[in-house]
C-alpha cells in the first residue's frame, strides 16, 4: 500500500506543504482537506486589493484542480476534521468518514475572534473569502463604516474602505494602538497616518453595545459617546482552530503543541502548521504560535522536509516577518518588537517619508525592527537578523542612506 | 537547465526571495528584484523553488 500524506487545512499552510512535499521528492499519496468549498485561496489581499475590488477573486486562487492533478494532489474539499484516531492512524471527518493516514499535518488556521456585540447583517468579521465578499456588498451601498480594533486587519480594512471613498472611523480601547506591536512615539505615527488619511480615530475607548441594524447602527462607546454607521467591522484578533483536536489526546494549548521540528510532541508522525501550531523555538527559548502568512510558508517547507527526512530532521527556527498595507505606507517588521526592547529610530515619516525602529532586547544586538517605506533598511534588517548584528552597526549603515523625501502631501 | 524569472511589476520588495537565496535574489534600491543569475542547477532546485514560492505575490517563477 502506498503511504499517505494527508494534510488538514486547505489556505496556505496546507497547499505549501503539499507543493514542497513534491518538491522535496515525496512519492506517497498526498490528500489536502479543506473545509470549506472553495478552491485554496490566498488571504492577505482580501483586506486590500480583493476588498477593494481591484483584483479578480480567481487571481488569490493558491492551486487550482489542474495545478493539484499534475502535483498528484488529492483535493477533498467541503470536509471538516471531526477529530484524530491517534493510534488506528485515522482523520475522522463530519459525517462519518474516515482516512488513514501515514503522516498528518494539521493546518487547519485560526478563525477570526467573533464579534462580543451580536451577529447580525451588517456586522462583519475578515477573514474569509466570504467575509470579504459580504463586507465588500455592504461597502458598494455607501454609509458610514465603523472599523472596532485597530490592529493589522482592522487598520487595513479601514485604508481600503477610505480608498473607496467611504466615512471611516476606527474605535481602539488603547490610547495608542500599535503601541501593542512597536511602542508609543511609532503607534503615534501609525494614528497620524490614518488622520491625515481622513480615518476619524477613537483611541482609548471601548464599544458597550451595538444598537440598530443593517444601515443604521448606533455604537454605544464607554466614554458615553454614541457612533452611528452603516456597516460595522469588528476586527479583534483570531483564534486558533484547534478545538476539533479536544477529543484527540493530543496536547492543546492556545494551538497543537509541537516540538523544535515541528512534531506533536504526542505522536511523531502527527504535524503542525501556520496559524494553528504552538512550536518550541529554539533560538528563542519558548514555545510560539505566529499568525502570519511568512511563517506558514516557511514552517510549510520545514514540515514537508521533515516528513522526507525522518532520520535527520531540521529544528524551525525562523525570524518573524510581517507586512501591512496602510493608506501610502509599506510597514515590514521583523523578528521581535516592542515590549521591553529598547529602541533607536532612523529616519522621520514627515521629514524622510520612511523610517526604521530597531530594537534590542540585550541593550545590543538587534532583536527586531519595524520598518516603513524603506526597502534598503528592510533588506539590511532581514540579513542582519540572520547572521546578527549590533544596532549600532546597522545605525551606521542606514543613517547615511536617508535622503529628506518627504511623503506626497495626501 | 530550469530557469528563474521576475515579474518586476509585481515585485513589492517584501525581500522573502532573499531571504530564502541570497545568492540568486538582491532588491534594487527601489526595493525591486535583482536576479544574481537565472539558471539553476538541479543541486539548487529545491532552495531556489523555495525560494520563489515565498513570493507573497508571487512574481518569481522557477521554469524547466
Amino acid at each position: 500500500m502506498d503511504t499517505v500524506t494527508v494534510i488538514v487545512g486547505s489556505s496556505i499552510g496546507g497547499v505549501r506543504t503539499a507543493q514542497s512535499l513534491r518538491l522535496e521528492g515525496y512519492e506517497g499519496r498526498i490528500v489536502l482537506v479543506g473545509e470549506e468549498t472553495e478552491l485554496p485561496y490566498d488571504k492577505p489581499p482580501l483586506s486590500k486589493a480583493v476588498l477593494a475590488g481591484t483584483a479578480a477573486e480567481a487571481s488569490v486562487c493558491l492551486l487550482n484542480r489542474d495545478q493539484a492533478q499534475e502535483l498528484g494532489i488529492e483535493l477533498e474539499l467541503g470536509h471538516a476534521a471531526a477529530g484524530i484516531d491517534v493510534a488506528g492512524n485515522l482523520l475522522q471527518l463530519h459525517g462519518g468518514e474516515a482516512l488513514r493516514f501515514d503522516n498528518l499535518v494539521i493546518a487547519t488556521g485560526a478563525f477570526a475572534r467573533p464579534s462580543p456585540w451580536g451577529h447580525r447583517p451588517g456586522i462583519h468579521v475578515l477573514r474569509t473569502l466570504d467575509d470579504a465578499r459580504s463586507l465588500r456588498a455592504d461597502l458598494a451601498k455607501g454609509g458610514q463604516l465603523a472599523v472596532i480594533g485597530a490592529g493589522f486587519i482592522g487598520a487595513e480594512a479601514a485604508a481600503t474602505a477610505r480608498g473607496l471613498g467611504l466615512e471611516v472611523t476606527v474605535i481602539d480601547p488603547l490610547p495608542v494602538p500599535m503601541s501593542r506591536i512597536f511602542n508609543a512615539e511609532v503607534g503615534q505615527w501609525f494614528g497620524d497616518l490614518h488622520r491625515s488619511n481622513g480615518v476619524t480615530t477613537i483611541f482609548g475607548t471601548g464599544v458597550e453595545s451595538i444598537d440598530g441594524d443593517q444601515g443604521s447602527f448606533t455604537l454605544r462607546l464607554t466614554n458615553g459617546q454614541n457612533l452611528e454607521a452603516a456597516t460595522v467591522l469588528v476586527g479583534i484578533g483570531a483564534v486558533p482552530n484547534d478545538a476539533w483536536l479536544s477529543s484527540s489526546g493530543l496536547l492543546v494549548d492556545n494551538g497543537v503543541v509541537l516540538d523544535e521540528y515541528c512534531r506533536t510532541v504526542d505522536a511523531p508522525h502527527i504535524y503542525g502548521v501556520g496559524d494553528v501550531a504552538r512550536w518550541r523555538h529554539q533560538k528563542h527559548g519558548a514555545d510560539i504560535r505566529i499568525e502570519h502568512w511568512t511563517n506558514a510558508v516557511e514552517q510549510a517547507a520545514c514540515v514537508a522536509y521533515n516528513i522526507t527526512h525522518p532520520e535527520n530532521p531540521r529544528a524551525y527556527t525562523p525570524v518573524e516577518y510581517v507586512w501591512s498595507d496602510q493608506h501610502d505606507w509599506k510597514i515590514q517588521v521583523v523578528g521581535r518588537v516592542g515590549g521591553n526592547a529598547e529602541h533607536v529610530i532612523i529616519g522621520h515619516p514627515e521629514v524622510h517619508g520612511r523610517f526604521a525602529a530597531l530594537y534590542t532586547i540585550d541593550g545590543i544586538n538587534l532583536s527586531g525592527a519595524a520598518i516603513v517605506n524603506w526597502p534598503k533598511a528592510l533588506l539590511a534588517c532581514r540579513r542582519g537578523m540572520g547572521t546578527g548584528i549590533t544596532v549600532q552597526e546597522l545605525r551606521e549603515k542606514l543613517e547615511p542612506m536617508l535622503d529628506p523625501q518627504p511623503l506626497a502631501a495626501s | 537547465m530550469p530557469v528563474v524569472k521576475a515579474d518586476l511589476e509585481a515585485c513589492q520588495g517584501y525581500a522573502n526571495c532573499v531571504v530564502g537565496a541570497t545568492d540568486y535574489f538582491d532588491l534594487d534600491d527601489d526595493g525591486i528584484v535583482v536576479l544574481l543569475k537565472t539558471e539553476v542547477p538541479e543541486t539548487d532546485r529545491a532552495r531556489v523553488v523555495e525560494a520563489a514560492r515565498s513570493c507573497p505575490v508571487s512574481a518569481l517563477i522557477v521554469e524547466d
